[in-house]
C-alpha cells in the first residue's frame, strides 16, 4: 500500500532533497514509522512525547487528502491506498 | 546568489522589493494594529522576486503572536505549487516591539530560502507615519539581517544590452 507524502523544504534534508516520497501504513502513526525507517530522524521532527504518549508537534500540520489530520483523529487518522499526505510546518511567530 | 561565506560586517544580502508591494505591507500592518498582521509575497521558484502579495488572516488574532489558519496555509501552498511559486517574503508585524525576530520567530522559521520581513508599528499604530521595515534570513536558528532596496519593479531588468 503506497501513499505519497509531500515533504516541506525544511525536512528535505531527511529525504535526500526529494519533495515527495512513498510510505506505507493504515494510520498516520504507522505511516510516520514507515517514513522513519527510510528517512531516519524525520519522526522526531513530526511527533513528540509530552508525557501522555506520542502526539503531533504543535507547529507541524499534516493533511490527508486536503484535510487537517487534527480533525480526523490526529496520529490515529486512517489511511487507504492512494491517499495523499502533505506535511507543512506552521507559519507562525510573533513578539511574544 | 549565495557566494563564498563572507567575513565583512556589512549586510551582504539584499531584499529587492517594489514600492507598491512595500506600501501594501506597511498598509496591512497599520490596518491590523494592534493585532499582528501576517502574510507572504510569493514569486516564481528560484527567482528571488517577490511579485504576488498574499495577505493572510492571523488566526491567533493576537498583539503578540501570529499563526496562519491551517486550512488557509494548505490552500496557499497548494496554490503556490500549482503556479510554480514559492515564498519569497514572509512578513509579520510587531506592534509594541522593534522589527527584530523574537525567539519565537526564530524557533518557528521554516523557510530557509525566504526573506523574513518584520514591520514594527509601535511608533504610530494605525496612524500615518514611518515604520521600521527590516528583513532577515533565518536559517537553523541564525538570524542575518539584510539590506532592503526599494525598486520600481522587481520583474524585468534582465535584458542584456
Amino acid at each position: 500500500m503506497a501513499i505519497e507524502v509531500r515533504i516541506p523544504t525544511i525536512l528535505r534534508t531527511y529525504t535526500g532533497g526529494e519533495k515527495a516520497v512513498d510510505a506505507e501504513g493504515s494510520t498516520l502513526s504507522a505511516l510516520i514509522d514507515s517514513l522513519e525507517s527510510n528517512h531516519p530522524g524525520i519522526k522526531d521532527r513530526l511527533v513528540e512525547d509530552k508525557g501522555a504518549g506520542l502526539e503531533l508537534r504543535r507547529f507541524v500540520n499534516v493533511y490527508i487528502n486536503d484535510e487537517d489530520v487534527r480533525f480526523i483523529g490526529s496520529l490515529d487518522a486512517e489511511l487507504s491506498d492512494g491517499d495523499q499526505v502533505v506535511i507543512l510546518p506552521a507559519v507562525a511567530g510573533g513578539a511574544a | 546568489m549565495p557566494g563564498e561565506r563572507g567575513r565583512r560586517n556589512t549586510l551582504e544580502r539584499v531584499l529587492r522589493i517594489d514600492q507598491a508591494t512595500y506600501d501594501a505591507l506597511v498598509e496591512h500592518a497599520k490596518r491590523e494594529h494592534p493585532v499582528e498582521a501576517c502574510g507572504m509575497v510569493v514569486g516564481p521558484i528560484g527567482s528571488d522576486q517577490p511579485v504576488r502579495h498574499v495577505e493572510m488572516v492571523n488566526a491567533a488574532g493576537s498583539p503578540t503572536f501570529y499563526e496562519y489558519d491551517s486550512s488557509d496555509l494548505f490552500q496557499l501552498y497548494k496554490e503556490m505549487d500549482d503556479r510554480d511559486e514559492e515564498p519569497v517574503v514572509i512578513y509579520h508585524s510587531h506592534t509594541a516591539t522593534e522589527a527584530y525576530p523574537s525567539v519565537t520567530d526564530i524557533n518557528l522559521a521554516s523557510e530557509p530560502g525566504a526573506h523574513y520581513v518584520l514591520v514594527s508599528t509601535r511608533e504610530h499604530g494605525n496612524n500615518p507615519g514611518p515604520v521600521e521595515f527590516r528583513s532577515y534570513r533565518i536559517i537553523d536558528g541564525v538570524v542575518t539581517e539584510e539590506e532592503v532596496t526599494i525598486v520600481d519593479t522587481v520583474t524585468p531588468a534582465e535584458e542584456s544590452s
